[in-house]
């Protein structure tokens, strides 16, 4: 029973990360009905900004704060430059942008920065986090920084105008014009929001597998898989869901004779698959209530 | 008397299809006005073009500003509200939200709550359903709330696109009759595109008919009502 609870404790914290990424993918996909494959990417090259900054000496939180900044500008300027253009052009070609910025992104961040690892400081510190030996007070710090997230979202789109703004541009973005909504601009604060959230996803993550060009590779699939459960239209399901796949993903590893360590990201692929086909709206996927 | 809304010589296009040919007519300030014709023949396009929504060529001019070039957000926010064919509902919100939406570029907040309050007094279906999900609405309420939708904005002028689609005679009635009150009471100057030939006429003061893209006749509604020949060959009834 013990070994039970300090896996699901384990899978909250590790499914803190998902959840983060999920919620960058929930609010691009909100936005422009597309998945951004590039998220990883632009979280890694955000990780990478603070990590540079606090080697210029710059403080944890300044940098921090910097780094958010940054990210949400530079989440307007690619889909500025990149991604308005292609606003009206098939999905291929979006997947196809999509595809270069992983590629360009990447490339960049290991030629600036080069592909060895490197530490990355928390700031919770990593002791147990009350006594238990499976959760440190890094991952608590985790999960209260993405619940934290998750509430901050809530509210922006709830309370205030430019949140009802933002929604009602995703939702129907001809009737938003004609309320005198500038949709177009929306859709780039979208990508900025994420761009940013996506930076928070990063900085948490680096401490526990390291600062590298690759560090988002698996966790991104893990992301789309808690996104995908937890249905691409909420960013509560896309928490509920990066929990839940921490979770699942662990009791498999430990449980499942043959998954281990190695067959746990076929685990997430075969979630999202089995998600799709069952229940494509995922667990709290908008449900349009319809006159008939 | 210098006309509101200003229209000279509108071509639309759908890619390569021309869908108006050479529109010109004009709308008085205050006026309630009827823009009449049957399917196809251009009613729909003509609002789209002038919220810049469909490509178009000629001069459009609102309070002697030209609208050309500017992006359709930009033409409501000059105070040209537009109800369009389908009501454009957002469904997944509450009656609410919609509401608010309505008022979006408006930044006097005490003066958006008293609007919500008045509109649930034009229309107190809408405000026993406040926190519903709009799309749980009927067709007539959510017709209601796409016009109270558009008066959010305190709107100069306000276009309908068939406004009476789907509804029941009696509701069309009653709708129409709170169109008359808008435009007397609050100053409204409206613009209606109708299939609902008689019942436009009864509520309008001026009309148009369209026939493939050309205005083929303008006048006084009423006269237009009673002149026999111009019914049967252009209205249908």
């Amino acid at each position: 029973m013990e070994l039970f609870t300090n896996q699901v404790l384990a899978g909250i914290a590790t499914g803190a990360i998902y959840a983060c990424m999920a919620l960058a993918v929930v609010m691009i996909y909100q936005a422009i009905d597309h998945l951004n494959f590039a998220q990883g990417e632009m979280a890694m090259f955000s990780t990478f900004i603070s990590w540079q900054l606090m080697q210029w000496g710059v403080p944890y939180w300044w940098s921090f704060v910097l780094t958010l900044a940054i990210s949400f500008a530079g989440g307007i300027i690619i889909e500025r430059l990149l991604f308005k253009p292609l606003a009206k052009a098939p999905v291929l070609t979006n997947v196809a942008g999509f595809i270069a910025l992983f590629a360009i992104v990447n490339s960049v961040a290991g030629l600036i920065w080069d592909f060895t690892i490197k530490q990355y400081p928390t700031p919770f510190g990593s002791a147990p986090f009350l006594g238990s030996q499976l959760i440190s007070t890094h991952q608590a710090g985790m999960v209260g920084v993405t619940l934290l997230m998750l509430v901050g979202l809530y509210i922006f789109f709830q309370f205030t105008r430019i949140g009802l703004a933002m929604r009602a541009a995703a939702a129907l973005p001809e009737s938003a014009r004609l309320v005198g909504v500038n949709t177009s601009w929306m859709i780039a604060l979208g990508w900025g929001m994420a761009s940013a959230i996506g930076a928070v996803a990063g900085i948490l993550i680096a401490p526990v597998v390291f600062l590298e060009p690759n560090m988002m590779g698996g966790v991104l699939v893990y992301g789309f898989a808690a996104a995908v459960l937890g249905g691409l239209t909420s960013p509560l399901g896309a928490v509920v869901g990066g929990f839940l796949v921490g979770v699942f993903e662990n009791l498999a590893g430990t449980y499942i004779p043959g998954v281990g360590n190695e067959l746990k990201l076929p685990i997430a692929l075969a979630l999202i698959i089995t998600v799709l086909v069952f229940k494509p709206a995922g667990l709290f996927g908008r449900a349009i209530v319809k006159r008939v | 008397m210098t006309a509101m809304l200003n229209v000279k010589d509108l071509r639309a296009y759908y890619g390569q299809v021309q869908a108006l040919h050479g529109l010109t007519f004009a709308l008085n300030e205050g006026s309630l006005t009827t823009l009449l014709g049957a399917n196809g023949a251009g009613k729909t396009t003509t609002l789209r073009a002038i919220c810049n929504m469909v490509r178009s060529t000629g001069a459009i001019e609102f309070e002697g500003k030209p609208l050309s070039g500017k992006s359709t957000e930009n033409v409501v926010r000059l105070g040209i509200a537009h109800v369009p064919q389908g009501r454009g509902t957002f469904t997944t919100m509450t009656v609410e939200e919609n509401l608010q939406l309505g008022a979006i570029t408006r930044t006097d907040k005490k003066n958006i709550v008293a609007d919500i309050e008045r509109m649930y007094e034009h229309f107190p279906v809408l405000k026993e359903r406040h926190t519903q999900q709009a799309g749980t609405l009927s067709g007539g309420e959510q017709q209601m709330l796409a016009v109270a939708r558009a008066l959010m904005l305190r709107p100069r002028l306000m276009l309908l696109d068939e406004p009476s689609f789907g509804l029941a005679p009696l509701i069309v009635r009653e709708l129409f009759k709170i169109l008359g009150k808008i435009n007397r009471e609050d100053k409204v100057t409206i613009l209606v595109v109708e299939q609902n030939a008689q019942l436009a006429l009864e509520l309008a003061d001026q009309a148009y008919v369209i026939e493939t893209g050309k205005i083929v006749m303008s006048g006084n509604a009423k006269e237009i009502a009673s002149n026999e020949d111009v019914r049967k060959s252009y209205l249908g009834y």
